[in-house]
């Protein structure tokens, strides 16, 4: 015990030992408001149907039960959704990606003309709401649906369009400040030994900067993965409905659906967690990646 | 020395229950969904095809036209002109024309409309037309009409930077404060940070749908906190001061994580050297603070702010989802009043007008920082 006590406070000779404990009171404090919504989620997931509306604070039900995942997973479309949601982030991710990782290259290595502007539109692109590109595009979708046939309003196409339109320009920006970081000279010795320029990208640059395309893929991923508005205004059928549409409707019905809702939650939000917990040590590099060289 | 060496392995030992508890729950999860899988009816073989199909047929369609515009490109650019730019020119060429056909188009689309007077009665290609009159009228509507169902303009706006303003200067608070905690050698450092980042980790969209239930009068844990703290009761989402409070409180739980990260990242970067220093010369722990850390946290805390300020004005999810503007309209800020006013009013023109005021607002914002912050020098370096 006091070995633990010791260790507790021996690394911070600075602070004094009663500064210590109130500042590790203040980050338990903390910790408790950041982590309680989370728990009564949890919690909530694990009541009995017969106990969803109670006005109990306890975290750990004493009847604890799987059965709101078991009717979840056998009852609702929770699957379908789920699915719905991979094949849009999916599509978007890796369009993203290869739209991106080829336009920056270009943008990175040569200077042709129109590059400036074209670099300030990129940006520009970035200061625009999505609520407010939200209405033109589903104008848009509304009419090409209608006259060519190409049913990008109620089905995943739409969707898929407009969430790259919103992260193809933020990749492009990104990868950009990742190549500018590479070294011109690699793809010269590259081009002496008789690789063409595309070679040379192909060969050098790409593998060199799988970091940076994996950022790129993640950003992309968790921004589709987590959006809300545009699918909700593009995918008006439930049997099209990504997993945030799908909550949304079993959070609609307070009173009989609550348990589910909370039971769905949790099987979104651990992947989503673990994911960005992962992640997000490069998901912040990439935040300040394309500013560090403009 | 045993004491430094004992932290050290709590610490790797953390991680490793970190990463252990962390694949542990993501069994867990697989096993309940491949138990489930067999079980259920909603994810069948044809709808699985079926999407595949779809996805694939639009690919293949992506991906001829990609080919066919580089061909085009290849033929004129590099055989015919023989243009040194040609190969940059065929690189770039399909993520720009991507932005133009979905940005650039759709943005100038937006400008036609506000002249237009669409709406729900008049939708379809010859029922509405275009014209400077309606172009006028429709920007003097969102000013002097009402942009929701009895609600102006000038209420909203004012709104939304109350919103904005409280919001953003509890995260700089809390941020600052927790990050100030966080930098310094301390046992169990990385799970308190682990915990404190989760209400950036977990999806925006679970927590307000969940905290719409947890403000409910009855059953809530909002209302039974209180009451277990002999507190009233609150009518959180059935009144006007109580939801935007609800709303606000919320916003403020879920963007403080990203400011201490951030804040944190700053203070790291700081050298120990000036406190060593200024300790040196006797300074105290607030005339630290003052005249070392706060000026050298500025490249940092600016333009996250200036993030955090542009991502509360645009909060459409927290405020959508957790009082959905209510009650009567008395929690909306811009952005839900311009979606409300676009797809449950189906005023297109109007919507359309009021889009570009926002749009004005948000680029002054960014075009001052801009300014401030040296300009768009390096942009195109």
């Amino acid at each position: 015990m006091k070995g633990l006590i010791r260790w507790f406070f021996f690394r911070s000779r600075g602070d004094s030992p009663f500064k210590l404990l109130l500042i590790h009171l203040a980050l338990i404090m903390a910790c408790l408001i950041a982590i309680y919504p989370v728990a009564r989620v949890v919690s909530i997931s694990l009541r009995p149907g017969d106990r969803l509306l109670s006005t109990d604070l306890a975290l750990i039900p004493r009847d604890a039960t799987w059965s709101n995942y078991t009717r979840l997973l056998a009852s609702k479309d929770f699957f379908l959704w789920v699915w719905n949601s991979l094949t849009v982030t999916i599509s978007v991710s890796v369009i993203g990606v290869i739209l991106a990782a080829t336009s920056a290259y270009a943008f990175s290595r040569w200077k042709f003309p129109g590059r400036a502007p074209a670099l300030v539109l990129l940006l520009s692109t970035q200061m625009v709401p999505a609520i407010m590109m939200l209405i033109p595009l589903y104008l848009m979708f509304v009419g090409i649906t209608r006259q060519f046939g190409i049913p990008l309003v109620g089905s995943y196409l739409g969707l898929i369009v407009a969430q790259s339109a919103v992260g193809v320009p933020f990749s492009i920006w990104i990868l950009k400040g990742y190549y500018d970081t590479i070294p011109v000279d690699l793809e010269e010795a590259a081009k002496i030994d008789g690789a063409g320029p595309l070679g040379a990208f192909y060969r050098i640059i790409l593998p060199l900067s799988t970091p940076a395309l994996a950022i790129v893929f993640l950003f992309n991923f968790m921004a589709s993965w987590v959006d809300y508005i545009l699918p909700r205004v593009i995918l008006p059928k439930p049997e099209l409905f990504t997993w945030p549409l799908g909550l949304q409707r079993l959070q609609g019905q307070f009173q009989t659906e609550w348990g589910m809702f909370a039971a769905a939650s949790v099987l979104v939000a651990i992947p989503s967690m673990a994911l960005f917990l992962y992640s997000s040590k490069w998901l912040i590099s990439g935040l300040t990646l394309g500013s560090v060289k403009g | 020395m045993r004491s430094v060496l004992a932290s050290d392995i709590a610490e790797k030992l953390w991680s490793w229950l970190r990463a252990l508890f962390a694949l542990a729950l993501l069994a867990l999860v697989v096993k309940f969904l491949a138990t489930y899988l067999p079980k259920q009816q909603s994810l069948t073989p044809t709808v699985v095809l079926g999407s595949m199909k779809t996805v694939g047929g639009f690919v293949a369609l992506i991906a001829a036209f990609v080919v066919a515009l580089e061909f085009v490109l290849y033929v004129i650019l590099m055989k015919l002109l023989k243009w040194k730019h040609a190969l940059a020119y065929m690189l770039v060429a399909p993520g720009m024309v991507g932005i133009a056909l979905l940005f650039l188009y759709p943005f100038s689309y937006n400008i036609a409309i506000a002249f237009s007077n669409r709406s729900l009665e008049r939708f379809l290609p010859g029922a509405y037309s275009y014209g400077l009159a309606f172009g006028v009228e429709n920007f003097r509507s969102v000013f002097t009409d009402k942009i929701l169902h009895d609600t102006g303009f000038w209420e909203v706006f004012a709104r939304t930077w109350l919103w904005t303003a409280i919001n953003v200067f509890f995260h700089v608070l809390g941020g600052l404060g927790l990050a100030l905690l966080l930098n310094r050698t301390l046992p169990l450092r990385g799970l308190y940070r682990t915990i404190l980042v989760f209400p950036w980790a977990i999806p925006q969209v679970i927590v307000a749908l969940a905290l719409h239930n947890e403000f409910h009068y009855q059953y809530g844990f909002v209302n039974n906190l209180l009451v277990s703290f002999g507190l009233p009761r609150v009518q959180w989402l059935s009144e006007p001061v109580p939801a935007f409070v609800a709303a606000t409180i919320s916003n403020i739980w879920l963007g403080i994580p990203f400011m201490m990260v951030i804040i944190l990242g700053g203070l790291q970067s700081i050298s120990h050297e000036f406190y060593e220093a200024a300790a040196i010369d006797g300074a105290s722990g607030w005339q630290q603070f003052k005249s070392i850390t706060w000026p050298l946290l500025q490249p940092v805390l600016t333009p996250a702010t200036v993030m955090g300020t542009i991502w509360t004005f645009n909060a459409f999810n927290v405020i959508y989802l957790i009082t959905v503007g209510g009650p009567s309209e008395k929690t909306d800020i811009l952005v839900t009043a311009l979606f409300k006013a676009a797809f449950e009013f189906y005023r297109y023109g109007q919507a359309a007008a009021f889009a570009l005021v926002i749009f004005v607002i948000l680029f002054a914002v960014s075009a001052t920082w801009i300014q401030l912050s040296g300009g768009l020098k390096g942009v195109t370096d």
